[in-house]
């Protein structure tokens, strides 16, 4: 009987931190900025944290991902004979899956995690309650800059990843293991469309964005203002974000290659 | 000062951004490679294409010379009508050369080869070209041969 009670109560608190969540989500769009050069001077600051801080991160892991799948591709397709394909597995690799996913899974673990903690922390030495009494709004001056930077910021990150994971991956193949340079492009640039590779990984980027960006926003706005109530927040954001990265995915995916 | 200098590291983000944008379209995806190339437009109607697909290469000799543009059933012949893209600069094709469909490798891409005639008379914008050799299906060659290694006995 017990069981059968706590299993509900758990099913009602979690669609109610749905309802809450979705709540939240429409507060931040809702909540225009005053004035548009004090919005921008806000934004660019979290941009520049969110985004031109995560660089470092995601140029060397998108170098070493392009050059590990040109290394990995290039010994199994030259025992088909077929080497210069490399080129083409490449791109379409990185442009359609781990572009997007990898460089979302990244900024979770990177971006968002401190989004949480840093509203967490301001909630918990009550800076978002003191702010209200001064009459600031907190939605306005601190969740919607935030929200906003991510997604502006992983977009243009998985565009910098795949480009930087292709020419690690030029580096591996035409450089050292010696594929014939213009075979290796001219494979890869017949099999790749700009309006549905390039564009799909960013239409995927920007979905993985949203999803990310509210759920670390949103925890640490309900984060238990305790340090330890923190760091669950902080946790909680990074698994679920990544799980509903990888999730989305496949419903992206689906919808986008599938025609049926 | 500070802020400034914010706004320039956001800013070199953004073009950093935008550059690999650039870079993703015009070199991985060719957007641009082809089409500023100017061409002119030649047809061949085929028996069969095999795999042949969208821009894929035409080349003479080995050297590429224009790419497929479009690929349509012609209803009337049930043939199958191929649009080719040429580089404008190689403009002395004979009207009486052939094309046939060949594959890189065993297991490669399709392309189509131009062998070149003996006339006088160069191929123009909108020309056809009447001499095609369909693309070698593997299941026809196998049949084909199952049926006359059962003819011999």
């Amino acid at each position: 009987m017990k069981s059968i009670q706590s299993t509900g109560l758990s099913a009602i608190n979690s669609i109610a931190a749905f309802g809450r969540a979705g709540l939240f989500l429409i507060q931040v769009v809702l909540h225009r900025p005053k004035s548009f050069s004090g919005a921008m001077s806000l934004l660019i600051k979290q941009i520049y944290s969110v985004g031109v801080l995560s660089l470092v991160i995601i140029i060397v892991s998108g170098l070493f991902i392009g050059m590990v799948l040109g290394l990995q591709g290039y010994t199994i397709l030259a025992k088909f004979g077929s080497e210069q394909a490399v080129g083409q597995l490449l791109a379409l690799t990185l442009l359609r899956e781990l572009g997007p996913v990898v460089t979302a899974l990244l900024f979770a673990g990177r971006a968002c995690s401190a989004l949480t903690a840093e509203i967490g922390l301001m909630k918990a030495t009550e800076q978002l309650s003191s702010l209200e009494m001064m009459g600031v709004d907190p939605y306005r001056r601190i969740i919607a800059p935030r929200f906003i930077a991510g997604l502006i910021c992983l977009p243009i990150l998985c565009i910098i990843f795949s480009a930087v994971g292709i020419l690690g991956g030029e580096f591996v193949a035409v450089s050292w293991l010696q594929i014939h340079g213009g075979s290796f492009w001219s494979l890869m640039q017949q099999s790749v469309y700009f309006s549905t590779d390039v564009v799909n990984g960013v239409i995927k980027a920007f979905c993985f964005a949203i999803a990310t960006t509210w759920i670390a926003v949103f925890q640490g706005y309900e984060c238990e203002p305790t340090s330890e109530g923190i760091g669950k927040a902080t946790t909680r954001t990074v698994v679920l974000g990544s799980l509903s990265i990888l999730a989305l995915d496949f419903i992206l995916t689906a919808a986008m290659i599938g025609d049926f | 000062m500070k802020s400034k200098q914010l706004e320039l590291m956001v800013g070199l983000f953004v073009v950093l951004g935008f550059a690999a944008l650039a870079y993703l379209a015009i070199q991985v995806s060719g957007l641009s490679g082809a089409s500023s190339k100017d061409v002119y437009q030649i047809q061949a109607r085929f028996d069969d294409i095999g795999g042949l697909t969208q821009r894929a290469k035409v080349s003479i000799a080995g050297v590429t010379v224009g790419e497929v543009d479009s690929i349509v059933l012609d209803k009337e012949l049930y043939m199958a009508l191929v649009t080719f893209n040429i580089y404008a600069d190689v403009q002395n094709i004979p009207i009486d050369s052939s094309l046939a469909i060949l594959t890189n490798g065993l297991l490669g891409e399709k392309y189509v080869g131009v062998s070149i005639g003996a006339e006088e008379e160069y191929l123009i914008q909108g020309g056809e070209l009447y001499d095609t050799q369909s693309a070698l299906v593997l299941e026809n060659l196998i049949s084909q041969f199952l049926f006359e290694s059962t003819q011999g006995d």
